[in-house]
């Protein structure tokens, strides 16, 4: 059955966490209804809220857009941030800079992208020091065809 | 191993009732950290156990698919984070045992961990 792109976009506030993960929360919900394979849709979910979860902790400000075509799942986010000083470090398993409030809540274990690359099938990170980070993920829904 | 049979262990509160005690349980997940679960959680059906009481563990299970959450040394959740639970359909409970004991009693009772180390 072949149906419409999707697309969308969600606005995230940086340290709102009473909505962290809201926007996960809906674009997992989307794929859900979609009938997508339930681990591609947990992986597209893990994949987008630890970036969701980068921008609520460390940015001003971002926004998380996705685009659902037949084969993949894209999203991207932007955000307005302090930017990533040492993009291979940060992408270093158990590399934090998050505070130790973050921690107690819960965040901060040097996860978050290294997640983000593991549960992507592509996996894109651009970052400019005092202007930002952009992130994006594309996830396959069908085998074999990238875009 | 049935819900119903994890809270008996445990010896736990619950303060989020399942829909169906029944439901099957067949791992644990368990960290403070949330990224740490995300990272390992792999095997389906996993309860986490956790000392982090907030609204960011609902939302882990939430993401991760995770069926239940255990809170340990009684350490009981807010409002806000019941109310969610209770929207996300995630049963919520909490054991006066540490982790280690939480954990250490699924284990000899036959769960295994989420990350399947222990295959």
């Amino acid at each position: 059955m072949t149906r419409r792109n999707i697309e969308g976009s969600f606005h995230l506030s940086g340290g709102d966490f009473t909505n962290a993960g809201a926007a996960s929360s809906e674009l997992k919900s989307i794929l859900t209804n979609l009938g997508i394979n339930p681990e591609i849709v947990r992986r597209a979910a893990i994949a987008t809220f630890e970036a969701e979860m980068n921008v609520i902790i460390h940015a001003v400000a971002g926004v998380m857009y996705y685009l659902i075509t037949q084969d993949t799942i894209k999203v991207v986010l932007n955000d307005m941030g302090p930017g990533i000083p040492d993009i291979d470090r940060a992408m270093t398993e158990g590399y934090s800079t998050a505070p130790d409030w973050i921690r107690e809540m819960g965040w901060g274990a040097g996860m978050g992208l290294p997640n983000m690359k593991k549960n992507s099938d592509r996996f894109k990170l651009d970052s400019v020091v005092g202007e930002g980070t952009t992130v994006e993920i594309i996830i396959r829904i069908k085998e074999g065809k990238t875009e | 191993m049935t819900l119903g049979r994890v809270i008996e262990i445990l010896e736990a509160e619950v303060v989020v009732d399942a829909i169906d005690r029944e439901m099957e349980i067949r791992s644990i997940c368990s960290s403070d950290l949330m990224s740490d679960l995300l990272h390992f959680s792999s095997r389906p059906k996993s309860i986490l156990i956790t000392g982090l009481n907030n609204t960011q563990a609902i939302r882990t299970a939430e993401i991760a698919d995770i069926k239940g959450i255990v809170f340990v040394l009684d350490k009981r959740p807010d409002k806000e984070t019941v109310r969610m639970a209770r929207e996300k359909g995630i049963p919520l409970m909490v054991t006066r045992l540490s982790r280690f004991t939480a954990c250490g009693r699924l284990y000899a009772a036959g769960l295994g961990s989420c990350t399947g180390e222990d295959r």
